[in-house]
Order: structure tokens, then C-alpha cells, then sequence
């Protein structure tokens, strides 16, 4: 049985006076992709910077490695082994590719070397316009950045929040083979609106719905359950 | 020709006296969001601390290490105290710092006396230079390079060490610095603590090019450095040297050829540049 990485139980988080997650609760397994669904504003962004630290939990308890995470400030919570992908992608416009990995690299040794290698390997792209700002990169280029970023670092664990957002759909199908790829190395929990991608690349899902989990499990349930879908996310 | 080039030197002058002061503010503001009124505090703070020390040893560098020293530390209790209970509040950022001015330039009457303080240029920097018809006052020279020097440091400092690019990355995007694990309150600390140090040595560079200072001085000098920081764009290091050096020349020319405008022509310079491109001549772009 694979071991429980991540779990959040019963997450509650305001931003300002507003009550966004009112009860959030799932788990994410060494080695497998989880994926967050939901409407446009259940909660599934937020679930990730509540993870990160950005939005920190005002109820509830997440754990990662069997360590409470809830309360600790987003740096520390990053250096335990957690990599972000923002659904912005939030590269840095005015530094070059290679600056926007330098800035991620929190140790230039030989494991972290061999990583960047990794994911120049997987995104050639990045290598090509290694000199060039990061602003002026096309979408896809950015999403392939971001995700790298995140990797580089001795990540346990990655929140990828929405990276087909926007992107072309032949760019869609590099950046799944990419997380598909990445999963090898490392557990991934994704946000994702594209349910063709999801179900494609996830393991489980849990299922966000004004802030609150309605359900989770495995996504070849999800699959199989029209209802479930057509409830929550208007498809099937 | 002759004019000219000696209204340029004073305007180079005055431009990075100013480009000293701007410089530590535009990186406060680009990367904590903070707008720091009390600036101009650490500024008099640096002459005051920076005179006396010389007069004090006889040594002009002595006096200018002392001013850096009393901006480090300023610079450190400023950020402890004042600024970290306000951050992410800009009213309150304005009046408590504005307060906390108050407080600095009272307490240089305090400590140092309520007199204005007379200085002397140091015997190495003192007097000019003939060149035909041309007088270059040494001491002018002397600020114009320092100043680049300065400038090619923090260059050098922000786009080839790690804490350089930490601090670039962090003007575009602090949360996203964070959660790749790095503590950006320490980055504030450094980045407050070194724009405290340079207003410092702005204000003890500053007191023999004028020979004298006073408590007050340091708003008039503030207002013309949140001047430069809104012409060269909020958060560019390389915008506020250019729009010091504009507003130094400017206020140069004007001063000879149009006494009576002087005084506005950096607001002039401002106004148009709000209308016309009011997020600065240099702007950060976002990721």
C-alpha cells in the first residue's frame, strides 16, 4: 500500500473577511498524481496556496511527512521538499531562463545539476532560449519554466495548479507527457479544469465544491460516474 | 562651451547625490512595497554622524564609514520597528514614517544641537582644476565618480550574485520567492538596511558639496529623491540613476537660465512623465 505524503483534514481558509475553503480533506500518495476538480471558484487554487503557505489555514490541520505543516511560513514549508507551480506560472519577466532556475536553486550540487539536466532534457525548449527574458516566452515556454523551477530542487512533492491553461492544444499534450514523465520522480498533486487531461494523468481525484470536498477516490471512479461529473462539473 | 560644461559637472553632481538617496528607496518600495518617508532622516542622520567623526578624527573616510555604519544601523532598527508592524498598509506606512522623520530630524537637534554645522571640504578634495577657461571643482569630480562607482556595484551586486538576482526576482514577484524557499523578510532586512547605508552616505557626501547642513535638510533632499523614484519608475535601480542625473542637469540649466523656474522644474519633469508614462521612464516588468 502506498504511503499518505500530504493529507489535509477538514482545511478552513479566510482571505480577509471571506470564508473560501469551509472544509477541505484529502490525501495525496507517494508516487501517484492527485487532481483537484471543481467549478470555476470551488476552492482548488486556494487548496494549493493554503498547502504552500500563501493563504495560511485558519481551521484544520495539513500534514507532509507525517509533519504539521499548517502553520509554518511558505519558505519553510518549500525547503520541507514542496515545489509550486502557480496557476500564473509567476516567472520573473525580467530575468533570463537561466537566472529564473538560478533563483530556484537552493544548492548547486551534482544531484541538483543532474536534475536541471533532467528537465532541459524534457523541455528542449528551455535550453534553446536559456539567454532570453523570461517575459517574452510564449505561454507554453513559461508553463515548461515554472515546472522546472518547481522540479529542480529536491522536490518531494509537486502543486501544479492549471497548466493547460491557455496553452495550445499541441502544447497541452508536451506539458501532460512532461508531468507523466515527472511522476516517475517525484508525486505530484494537479489542479486541472481539462477533465480530458485529468482523467488521462491522475490517480485520484477529490472533488471541491463551494470550499468543501464532496467527494474523493479513484479516478477510474470518476470516470464511470456520470452523474458525479454532470453535478459537479458539468460534463457527461 | 565653457558654461555648459561646468553646468553639466554641477548637475552630474547633484543628480548622484541624489541617485544615492533614490536608489535605496526604489529598492525599499519595488520590494517590500513600503513607502519610506523617514528616508530622508537616514539621509541627515548619515551627515550628521559622518561630519562629526570627521571632525571628530581628521579622517574623511573615517567620517564616511561612520555615516555607513549609522545607516546599517538605523536602517535595522527602522525595519524592526517602524516598518514591520505596517507592512502591506500604506497609510499607515505614510504616517508612521512620517512621524518617524519627525522623530530623527528633532533628535539631530538633540544630539548633535540646533545650529546649522559648517564643513569643510577635505584638504585632498579641496580647490580646482583649470582647464583653459574651464573651472572643475574637485570635489564635484570626486562625487560624479564615486557615485558611478556606487552605481557599479549595485549593478554588479544585482545581476551577478545569487542575493542580487533573490532581490530582482522579489521586486516582480515576492510570493513567488517565498514558496521557492527563501525567506524574503531577510531579503528586506538586507535590501532596507543597505538603502539606509547609501541615503547615509548621500547625506555625509553631501555636507561638504554644500558646506553646511542642518536637521531639516533632510526632506527637502526626501521630496527630490520620491521625485526621481516616480520619474524612473517605482522599483528600477536603473531608472532612478537616469531620472537623478535628468533632474541634477535640469535643475543645473534652470538655475542659470531660468532662476525663477528652478525650483519647479522638477515637478515639471514629473507632471509630464505621470501624464505620459505615469508608470515611470523604467518600469519592472511582471512574470
Amino acid at each position: 500500500m502506498m504511503t499518505s505524503l500530504l493529507k489535509l483534514d477538514n482545511v478552513n481558509t479566510h482571505i480577509g473577511q471571506y470564508h473560501i475553503l469551509q472544509g477541505v480533506h484529502f490525501e495525496a500518495k507517494e508516487g501517484e498524481v492527485s487532481v483537484l476538480l471543481g467549478r470555476n471558484g470551488a476552492g482548488k487554487t486556494t487548496t494549493l496556496k493554503t498547502i504552500i503557505g500563501l493563504t495560511p489555514a485558519s481551521g484544520g490541520s495539513v500534514t507532509f511527512l507525517n509533519q504539521d505543516i499548517t502553520k509554518k511560513a511558505t519558505y519553510d514549508i518549500a525547503n520541507l521538499g514542496i515545489g509550486y507551480v502557480p496557476e500564473d506560472q509567476g516567472i520573473f519577466g525580467d530575468l533570463t531562463v537561466e537566472e529564473n532556475i538560478k533563483v530556484a536553486m537552493r544548492k548547486e550540487t551534482d544531484e541538483s545539476k543532474e536534475k536541471l539536466e533532467y528537465v532541459l532534457n524534457l523541455f528542449p525548449d528551455l535550453k534553446k532560449f536559456w539567454k532570453k527574458a523570461g517575459g517574452n516566452l510564449s505561454g507554453g515556454q513559461k508553463q515548461m519554466l515554472a515546472m522546472s523551477r518547481a522540479f529542480v530542487n529536491d522536490s518531494r512533492l509537486l502543486l501544479i495548479d492549471e497548466p493547460s491553461k491557455g496553452l495550445a492544444p499541441i502544447v497541452i499534450e508536451k506539458v501532460m507527457e512532461a508531468i507523466v514523465e515527472m511522476k516517475k520522480q517525484t508525486t505530484i498533486v494537479l489542479v486541472e479544469q481539462n477533465f480530458i487531461m485529468a482523467s488521462k494523468i491522475g490517480d485520484s481525484f477529490t472533488l471541491i465544491d463551494d470550499g468543501k470536498t464532496v467527494r474523493n477516490g479513484a479516478m477510474k471512479e470518476l470516470i464511470e460516474d456520470d452523474e458525479l461529473k454532470h453535478k459537479y462539473l458539468g460534463i457527461g | 562651451m565653457d558654461l555648459i560644461i561646468s553646468l553639466v559637472i554641477n548637475g552630474l553632481a547633484t543628480g548622484m547625490l541624489i541617485f544615492l538617496l533614490a536608489s535605496g528607496l526604489t529598492l525599499i518600495f519595488g520590494l517590500m512595497h513600503v513607502l519610506n518617508f523617514a528616508h530622508g532622516g537616514l539621509f541627515v542622520w548619515g551627515a550628521y554622524a559622518g561630519v562629526f567623526s570627521y571632525a571628530y578624527s581628521g579622517s574623511f573616510i573615517v567620517g564616511i564609514i561612520v555615516a555607513i555604519l549609522t545607516g546599517l544601523v538605523f536602517g535595522f532598527i527602522t525595519e524592526k520597528l517602524i516598518i514591520t508592524p505596517v507592512y502591506g498598509n500604506l497609510v499607515q506606512q505614510i504616517l508612521i514614517t512620517l512621524g518617524f522623520m519627525l522623530v530623527l530630524q528633532e533628535m539631530i537637534k538633540v544630539v548633535f544641537g540646533p545650529n546649522v554645522v559648517a564643513v569643510k571640504v577635505p584638504e585632498l578634495l579641496a580647490g580646482s582644476w583649470q582647464l583653459g577657461d574651464i573651472i572643475i571643482i574637485k570635489y564635484r569630480i570626486f562625487i560624479i565618480f564615486f557615485g558611478f562607482i556606487i552605481f557599479g556595484l549595485l549593478h554588479y551586486m544585482l545581476t551577478r550574485t545569487k542575493i542580487g538576482l533573490i532581490v530582482r526576482a522579489g521586486v516582480m514577484n515576492s510570493d513567488m520567492v517565498q514558496a521557492l524557499g527563501i525567506n524574503i523578510k531577510r531579503i528586506f532586512l538586507v535590501v532596507f538596511m543597505t538603502g539606509s547605508a547609501l541615503a547615509a552616505l548621500a547625506g555625509m557626501l553631501f555636507a561638504p558639496y554644500s558646506g553646511a547642513i542642518y536637521a531639516e535638510l533632510g526632506m527637502e533632499f526626501a521630496i527630490m529623491a520620491f521625485i526621481v523614484v516616480v520619474i524612473g519608475g517605482m522599483g528600477s535601480f536603473q531608472g532612478s540613476l537616469f531620472a537623478a542625473i535628468l533632474v541634477g542637469l535640469a535643475g543645473s540649466f534652470m538655475a542659470y537660465y531660468v532662476p525663477y523656474l528652478s525650483l519647479a522644474v522638477n515637478m515639471i519633469i514629473m507632471v509630464v512623465v505621470l501624464i505620459f508614462r505615469p508608470q515611470g521612464l523604467f518600469t519592472t516588468a511582471k512574470g
